[in-house]
């Protein structure tokens, strides 16, 4: 986010996404999957969210994939109004500018049909007619950048007959056919193998360094969205609540959630000679996110956070912006609290204000 | 796992029965009139009510008609109505219960609303009404009227399934490239539901031979036409049951209950084959387990 | 307190000793299928000491799950245990009885009193129509007759107690509660007859790091207080490098390398453990660009004769094509790679 001369490609503003959820009786319950959340994809950099199941990252995703539309905010497409009826026209350009990449890549594909039709059916969508050979040439192309070589061996293989690793592939190729600007990953890896996971980072690296893709990597892992992504944005009950560089997020986390994030995260390269039981700590109640139908009042995290004051429950946190494109929700920094964050690891601080308010 | 239809004992047998039918029903009565030399319309006023014999191998009627001709003659009948009302009836539920799964919202609303309808009408007193409106009802009439008002179970299952497979990643995926609805339905949707569509159709060819012969025994039918329903009716009416005049109404009864148990087995492997946890672990793998673990056992000692 | 802890590290790789609590010896499974036998589990050989977590790492077909069914006797056709034996040494001292034999009856008498298991999903393992205590109840009762209600109750509330389940949820069903809940309640059932095994087949998947991070606390500070001993099976090295004593890592249905978890982080000796520990990116240490493993495993119906890793090993030799490496100690721990030979053989 150094150069604010390059525009950026995709760019959610104030987006939020409600859902109405009939519960047995009949009455409607409101879901708030996202709220107010803004985001801005730049040519040739990958944007890592980071969030726990029920953080709203995979609805984000959709929102941007327009899968649905948001309830309030709106989506830019290289800095256009994305309109909310959904005219052909638009929704075409749409559609050739910005592709999902799906969690499942054995759902992604249906088990019915061959590698060759699904890349022929996105280069005939996008490109009109072509003749036998140009699509033929198309199709191994695009093969090969995906490095499923030699094409011919691919082309005519079933999904069923392809490893997770091969599927996911294809479901990227696929997306690249329609040569987009824009590729969104929902949590792309979480499904492989952990041995083929790295290709698939790479390859992501690679689409985004040799033809300046812009990236959005939805992710749980905190360190694969470390080792491919520029910036991180974690996300918490349906909101943001954390932005920045990669290390700066991880290495200096300033938001409690963010905190107590890195900490739970298992660390290969953490030195395995340390006593066991202080990695772990005594985490007796970390605590849980809460229901997005009836989410707390002020900072969504304040039910679990050590830090939690007065002003937390009632008012929502105003923006720190600590930096160019650094920035986290939270009370701490508003009041001058922020080094007493360092001060312990989380669980150590959550441990003790549970038996502080026990006494 | 590549799993065989006919590695399966049930179906195989079906296909059999069911192939027997329909080859009866395209060739029979021209066996029956070139090679037997008898006619299932002719009346034999030496032969009345006369049990098997060799000349009349199953009989004769009342009114001296070979009842082998007419089950003959009948199986062509039978079988017209049965895969004419399929056909119909799978069709319907086709176009009605596949866009209801695949639509959702108000067009989906829309086609279940129809469908729900078709469910609760009251067919019989209404197929009454409709036959008497006709006059004369000819078979394929009766299938029609089969065919039209039989398809709302099955449109509801295939809603079902529609629907399921309509919210899958693949079809979200296509539909994210761009592909217009009619190509997701026809391309990505309706194959997944082939093995559900097959096994509806033979339901509803099982449904439509059984309301043929149902109907006729109620008094819609074309009297004219020769079916194992109208041989059933005109056995009834003639108390051929009380008489004992068995060869009468036993043989096409007996087609009846034949085609039905047919369809019914291959049912069950399309069945399988559409909806692979029927396949759990067949007593065939817990058997070859076994084998193989006293094998081993053997090798061992 | 580093120190000790090194010590016992180092200990855990000896060998098979007197305080062995599971002793598997050349398990092999298969599944009976159409065709040709394939073999999941291939020679399976590993001894596990009282109070220890054996780790067992691998990925989608690497025989993990078929081990652990076949451990703990859940196994289903087509999967049959053609070889091998599970010799389970209960702690007073009786005769040590093997799982493989077992006849049902006797299977059932040791389950939840010697061994349990915690599986992915805690939804499988919990009744829904039935209040959590209850099912407590259910099982302290079924392997105490002497115990009264109101006494199994009381033990239920402290059992989820110690997982951090406050009392008054014991009249909850599983559905009211969390899927962080209901995973610490089953390992709470799990513990409920003072096992001396649990087998844990992937039991933090279904759930998210923080979650994961509580569980596994609550998971070593009741092994501290019962003493029983670990089999986990995952995926995640990253999180047996933090968790377990000792790591066996699995590869086209055998263990290719079993060492401490100091030890497999730090000097792994099979190229298949050093690919795995090298395809987790590093949470705070330097960026560097990393390949992971390229290729796919092998399929299991028709393993080459060699390594089966040797598609894809960086350090392939000739004889790795034709010879298969079979486990051999080599200092404390074990490995199957020909890499290692010299050693071992003069």
């Amino acid at each position: 986010m150094t150069d604010t001369t390059i525009r950026p490609v995709l760019e959610a503003i104030d987006v939020s996404k409600h859902f109405s959820v009939a519960n047995g009786i009949g009455d409607a319950a409101v879901v708030r999957a996202v709220e107010g959340v803004s985001l801005r994809l730049l040519p040739g950099r990958i944007v890592a969210v980071v969030g726990e199941s029920g953080s709203g990252k995979t609805t984000l995703a959709r929102l941007l994939a327009r899968f649905y539309e948001p309830t309030t905010g709106e989506i830019r497409l290289a800095g256009a109004p994305v309109g909310r009826t959904r005219r052909a026209r638009s929704e075409k350009t749409y559609r050739k500018a910005v592709q999902l990449i799906f969690q499942d890549p054995f759902g992604s594909l249906n088990p019915l049909h061959r590698v060759r039709h699904n890349l022929e059916r996105a280069i005939a969508l996008h490109h009109g007619r072509m003749s036998r050979q140009a699509r033929d040439e198309r199709v191994a192309s695009l093969l090969e950048r995906v490095s499923l070589v030699p094409a011919s061996d691919y082309l005519d293989k079933f999904p069923h007959e392809l490893s997770g690793g091969q599927r996911q592939r294809v479901v990227i190729a696929r997306a690249l056919a329609v040569e987009p600007r824009v590729l969104l990953g929902d949590e792309p890896i979480s499904m492989l193998d952990v041995s083929i996971r790295l290709e698939m980072l790479n390859l992501l690296d690679s689409l985004r360094r040799e033809e300046g893709l812009a990236i959005l990597y939805i992710t749980h892992d905190i360190a694969s969205a470390r080792y491919l992504c520029d910036d991180i944005v974690v996300m918490y009950a349906g909101q943001m609540v954390e932005a920045g560089p990669k290390d700066e997020v991880i290495s200096n986390p300033q938001h409690p959630y963010t905190k107590l994030l890195v900490e739970s995260s298992p660390d290969p390269h953490r030195d395995v000679a340390v006593d066991r039981e202080a990695i772990f700590g005594d985490a007796d109640e970390l605590g849980e996110p809460p229901s997005l139908i009836d989410p707390p009042t002020g900072c969504r995290f304040h039910p679990r956070c050590p830090f939690a004051m007065e002003r937390c429950r009632t008012t929502e946190p105003p923006r720190a912006v600590l930096a160019e494109g650094r920035w986290a929700d939270c009370w701490l920094h508003e009041v001058g609290r922020a080094e007493e964050l360092h001060e312990a690891p989380m669980t150590e601080l959550i441990t003790r204000r549970l038996s502080e308010e026990t006494r | 796992m590549k799993y065989s239809l006919f590695g399966n004992g049930k179906v195989t047998f079906g296909v059999v029965v069911l192939g027997f039918f329909v080859l009866l029903a395209l060739v029979g009565p021209w066996i029956t009139g070139s090679v037997l030399g008898l006619d299932a319309r002719t009346n034999d006023i030496s032969a009345i009510s006369a049990p098997p014999s060799a000349e009349h191998p199953l009989g004769t009627t009342q009114f001296g008609q070979d009842v082998l001709a007419q089950v003959i003659e009948g199986a062509r009948g039978s079988m017209f109505v049965g895969f004419l009302g399929a056909i119909i009836g799978t069709a319907i539920s086709v176009l009605i219960g596949v866009p209801a799964g695949y639509f959702g919202g108000t067009t989906g609303n829309l086609l279940n609303f129809l469908t729900n309808l078709f469910l609760v009408m009251p067919v019989l007193p209404l197929i009454f009404v409709i036959a008497g409106y006709l006059q004369g009802t000819g078979l394929v009439m009766i299938a029609f009227i089969i065919g039209v008002f039989g398809w709302a179970g099955g449109a509801r299952t295939l809603r079902a399934q529609a629907m399921s497979v309509s919210n899958r990643d693949f079809v979200q995926a296509m539909r994210m490239l761009g592909e217009s609805n009619t190509r997701l339905i026809f391309s990505e949707v309706l194959p997944h539901l082939y093995g559900w569509i097959a096994s509806m159709f033979l339901g509803g060819l099982i449904g439509a031979v059984m309301a043929e012969a149902g109907l006729a025994f109620l008094g819609v039918s074309d009297s004219s036409a020769i079916s194992w329903g109208t041989m059933i009716q005109a056995a009834q009416q003639q108390s051929a049951v009380l008489r004992g005049l068995w060869w009468w109404f036993v043989p096409p009864g007996l087609c009846i209950a034949l085609v039905g148990t047919a369809a019914a087995l291959i049912n069950f492997g399309v069945d399988e084959l559409a909806n692979p946890k029927l396949r759990s672990v067949s007593r065939r793998v817990v058997k070859r387990t076994a084998a193989h673990r006293i094998a081993v056992a053997s090798e061992g000692a | 307190m580093t120190t000790t802890a090194l010590t016992a590290r180092n200990d855990a790789a000896r060998p098979v000793g007197s305080d062995t609590v599971l002793d598997v010896d050349g398990l092999c499974v298969e599944y009976a299928g159409a065709g040709e036998p394939v073999r999941a589990c291939t020679d399976v050989t590993f001894a596990l000491r009282r109070g220890e977590i054996l780790g067992i790492v691998g990925e989608s077909g690497s025989g993990k799950s078929t081990l652990i069914t076949a451990l703990t006797r859940l196994q289903r056709p087509p999967a049959v245990t053609t070889a091998g034996r599970v010799l389970f040494h209960p702690q007073d001292g009786e005769e040590p009885v093997d799982l493989v034999r077992l006849t049902p009856r006797k299977l059932r008498a040791l389950r939840w009193t010697s061994l349990s298991i915690v599986l992915q999903s805690a939804m499988d393992a919990l009744n829904p129509v039935m209040r959590l205590g209850a099912q407590f109840v259910d099982a302290l009762r079924e392997h105490d007759r002497s115990m009264s209600h109101t006494a199994a109750w009381e033990e239920a509330r402290r059992l989820l107690g110690l997982v951090g389940i406050s009392a008054d949820r014991a009249r909850s069903y599983p559905h009211e509660l969390s899927g962080g809940m209901r995973q610490r309640a089953t390992i709470a059932l799990a513990l409920a007859c003072r096992p001396e095994l649990v087998v844990m087949d992937e039991p933090t998947t279904a759930v998210d790091v923080v979650m994961q991070r509580q569980i596994l606390a609550q998971v070593l500070r009741l092994r501290r207080e019962f003493g029983f001993a670990v089999v986990f099976v995952t995926h995640d090295l990253s999180l047996l490098l933090e968790l377990a004593d000792r790591i066996a890592v699995m590869y086209a249905g055998r263990i290719v390398e079993l060492a401490s978890a100091t030890d497999v982080y730090r000097t792994p000796m099979h190229p298949y453990t050093r690919g795995l520990r090298d395809s987790f990116p590093p949470l705070h240490a330097p960026v560097t660009r990393l390949e992971g493993i390229p290729g796919s495993p092998p399929d299991l119906r028709a393993l080459p004769s060699g390594c089966p890793f040797a598609d894809r090993c960086p350090a392939v030799m000739e004889r790795c094509r034709t010879e298969l490496p079979l486990l051999e100690p080599h200092g404390g721990r074990s490995v199957a790679c020909h890499l290692h030979d010299e050693g071992i053989r003069p």
